[in-house]
């Protein structure tokens, strides 16, 4: 079990099985968790090229004051669906459906997940989501109101936002089954002499998800169905002029959608938490502190909704709580940094791949983070409140965050997923132009949102000209980046060379089976004596 | 392992599906909890006017429709008793009651909303515009939950219809009834949830 060389035994892997089935059905009708995890790796690419080339949109058109692409209705529409797609159908799935669903199981030493024909449903559920999104396309206008779908402007717009609303909604269905599935595989599943603390942290970090996912999820579920009702039946819940309240709509919406960023950021940090180790040759510092901030996050996350609402109207003593809860959720990211930082300590560091991802994105999850901490400070919000330095601040957390946390998980467990090595020469370049050109596209922006340029304009005043052609020629560069990424990996799934069962070292469960995995993953179930991250 | 079938080896676990189905009813009762939340805000700011559009709602049917949901869940739950006494003809009458009180259930709910429909009190109906925001709120309310609950006593109903066929074909046997009982527990949610909005909108006055 433990053979580090690059000879496997003989067997037959999770890709060559195909249960009888043909072509594309080996795949949609397959129920094994790891073709479930390529599902929604595929769909979630398709999308996500869909969605940077909205946003690269956006950037040309801001390269210069006045119209030069678009103009302002199909640039309110550009950044409704950019948002709907990308914090929908990446993002919030993102790495529990692909890599949560593909490692949980094997890092577990489980044989898949406890309700496999409900995680294929789940797949289904998603896609049909993503159609209802990608349906508000077509027909009478694309949606004009912001991911928000802010109240009562979605009721009142003559835009098609009803299938977008109703593809949110239907996402959501998925989202709350996958992380009910996860728990309840957490709870079962784990093999014998598997202790909650010798679990591995990438588990950890799902197994928090899953249940912001349960608690939060129904509650913007339920939020879009009301809107649906006003648009459809006029029921008059968030409409003034029937005595209904806008504000409350903020309130349900961000109920869930606040959390939803700790959906979003929880896995990353648990991949993270993963590769740090691996790469430094040294077992994680504090892994209780880490699984304690996980939960922390997950349970204090919940109550810190109020600061998207910092200048729509609360009691002075609401604000004031919002702000403070904010801070003290800050605690326990920060306290993750220090772990990850002190694991480094001293530790024998080889910069693979991996680790240049894992590095750069705790380089950009520090700056996301402390600028959160503007937003979070009551008079600060005010001033930078709907300026371009939101963007900037989200763009940092979510895509520098979770987006640099999945390009790491991508290599990190490419080898063992296709049983190929990429080509690291080019993921190597390939980083750096991405690291480049996202702090070329979205620093700027903090600078322009401090002095005073409003988010979702799109038109701007000429002082504002300099910084916003640095970011529109970051966008380029950045992507640029990713199709070399993107190029690299999808040649090498191919014909990479064949990788070892155990390229980096790594020793968590998922190294210890051959690469790509059988079909079951173990053969026998294995018994776990030590306690993870311990390196020889 | 064998490397002729890709087929997975169905492992049974009535512990984790029955963690599963109780993980579920708790997403179901927060998506009702979204509702309560706008009930109780609505509900204080408009007090006056939800406690007069209340006397509107009849009580007697209100109340009949509890029993019958109150006597429902007792068949489902007496029939989760009768499988593990093998006794498959009872488990079998059990359930169809339940299906029948259910689809009484729904007559009942029909005549009251079309009762309602036709005085014109349906939201964005011009005599409710003309009652004033609280009886708007109010009556939104009342289509808004009555309508989600009774859209989950059909998806029970259809559940507990899947449950009916699996008995009938012996796949739920005495030792094998999880998914009998998952039904139930289903079925439970959908009557605690009526016990909810039964005094809100009934009884509140």
């Amino acid at each position: 079990m433990t053979s580090k060389g690059s000879e496997q035994p003989a067997y037959k892997s999770y890709l060559e099985e195909d249960g009888g089935r043909k072509g594309i059905f080996r795949w949609i009708l397959s129920t094994d968790h790891k073709r479930i995890g390529l599902l929604y790796l595929y769909s979630m690419m398709a999308w996500f090229i869909v969605g940077v080339t909205l946003g690269l949109l956006m950037k040309l058109e801001l390269i210069a004051p006045g119209k030069t692409l678009i103009g302002p209705q199909a640039y309110n529409a550009t950044f409704t669906v950019h948002g709907v797609i990308m914090i929908f159908l990446i993002v919030v799935p993102g790495l529990p459906a692909v890599f949560g669903n593909f490692m949980l199981p094997i890092q577990i030493g489980a044989k898949d997940v406890a309700f496999p024909k409900l995680n294929l449903f789940s797949w289904y559920i998603y896609v049909l989501g993503s159609i209802l999104v990608i349906a508000s396309l077509f027909g009478n206008g694309a949606p004009d109101t912001g991911w928000t779908f802010y109240a009562p402007y979605s009721f009142k717009t003559g835009t098609n936002m009803l299938p977008a609303a109703l593809g949110a909604f239907v996402l959501g269905f998925s989202s709350i089954l996958t992380g009910l599935n996860f728990l309840v595989t957490i709870h079962r599943m784990r093999a014998p002499g598997m202790t909650w603390m010798k679990m591995p942290l990438f588990p950890w970090t799902l197994y928090g998800t899953a249940w912001i996912q349960l608690l939060a999820t129904p509650i913007v579920g339920i939020t879009l169905l009301m809107v649906a009702g006003e648009r459809i039946l006029g029921i008059g819940f968030f409409d003034p002029a029937k005595g209904g309240d806008p504000l409350l709509y903020q309130h349900l919406f961000w109920i869930y959608s606040h959390p939803a960023v700790y959906i979003m950021i929880l896995p990353a940090m648990g991949a993270i938490s993963e590769i740090i180790p691996t790469f430094a040759r040294k077992t994680i510092f504090g892994y209780r502190a880490i699984v304690l901030s996980t939960l922390a996050i997950a349970f204090v996350g919940y109550f810190v909704w109020g600061h998207h609402m910092f200048t729509a109207g609360m009691s002075g003593t609401a604000l004031f709580t919002f702000s403070i809860l904010t801070f003290i959720v800050a605690i326990p990211s920060a306290i993750k940094v220090f772990n990850w930082i002190s694991t480094m300590h001293q530790g024998s560091i080889t910069t693979e791949v991996p680790f240049l991802w894992a590095a750069s994105f705790i380089f950009v999850f520090m700056i996301g983070g402390l600028t959160g901490l503007v937003l979070g400070a009551l008079a600060t919000n005010v001033h930078v409140h709907d300026t371009a330095f939101v963007v900037a601040h989200f763009h940092f957390i979510v895509f520098g965050g979770t987006g640099f946390a999945f390009f790491g998980a991508m290599h990190y467990w490419f080898p063992k997923i296709y049983g190929r090595m990429y080509d690291k020469g080019w993921a190597r370049t390939g980083w750096l132009i991405f690291f480049i050109g996202f702090i070329g596209l979205y620093g700027p922006m903090f600078y322009l949102g401090i002095t005073g340029m409003p988010r979702r304009y799109f038109d701007y005043l000429e002082e504002y000209h300099g910084p916003n052609i640095i970011s529109s020629l970051g966008a380029l560069v950045m992507i640029t980046g990713f199709i070399i990424i993107l190029i690299n990996l999808i040649k090498s799934a191919r014909e990479g060379e064949k990788a070892e069962q155990n390229p980096w070292g790594g020793t968590n469960l998922e190294w210890q089976i051959p690469s790509p995995p059988p079909l079951e993953n173990f053969e026998e179930i294995p018994v776990i004596e030590k306690a993870t991250y311990k390196f020889d | 392992m064998s490397s002729t079938t890709a087929q997975h080896v169905e492992h049974r676990d009535d512990t984790a599906s029955k963690l599963g189905m109780w993980l579920f009813i708790f997403t179901e009762l927060l998506l009702f909890g979204g509702l309560f939340v706008v009930y109780s805000v609505y509900r204080y700011l408009n007090a006056t006017a939800f406690h007069l559009a209340a006397h509107e709602l009849d009580v007697t049917v209100g109340t009949i429709n509890t029993v019958i949901l109150l006597v429902s869940s007792m068949t489902i739950a007496m029939s989760t008793t009768a499988i593990q006494k093998k006794d498959k003809r009872t488990t079998l009458i059990l359930i169809g009651i339940t299906i029948l009180l259910a689809l009484g259930f729904l007559v009942n709910k029909y005549f009251e909303w079309s009762g309602k429909i036709g005085h014109g009190l349906y939201p964005g109906s011009p005599v409710l515009e003309e009652l004033g925001r609280g009886d708007i709120l109010f009556f939104g309310l009342y289509f808004f939950m009555t309508g989600l609950h009774a859209l989950h006593i059909i998806v029970g109903m259809v559940l507990l219809g899947f449950v009916f066929n699996r008995v009938r074909k012996d796949k739920i046997t005495h030792d094998n009834f999880q998914l009998l009982e998952n039904g139930g527990l289903y079925w439970h949610l959908v009557d605690v949830i009526w016990i909810f909005l039964f005094p809100l909108f009934y009884l509140i006055t």
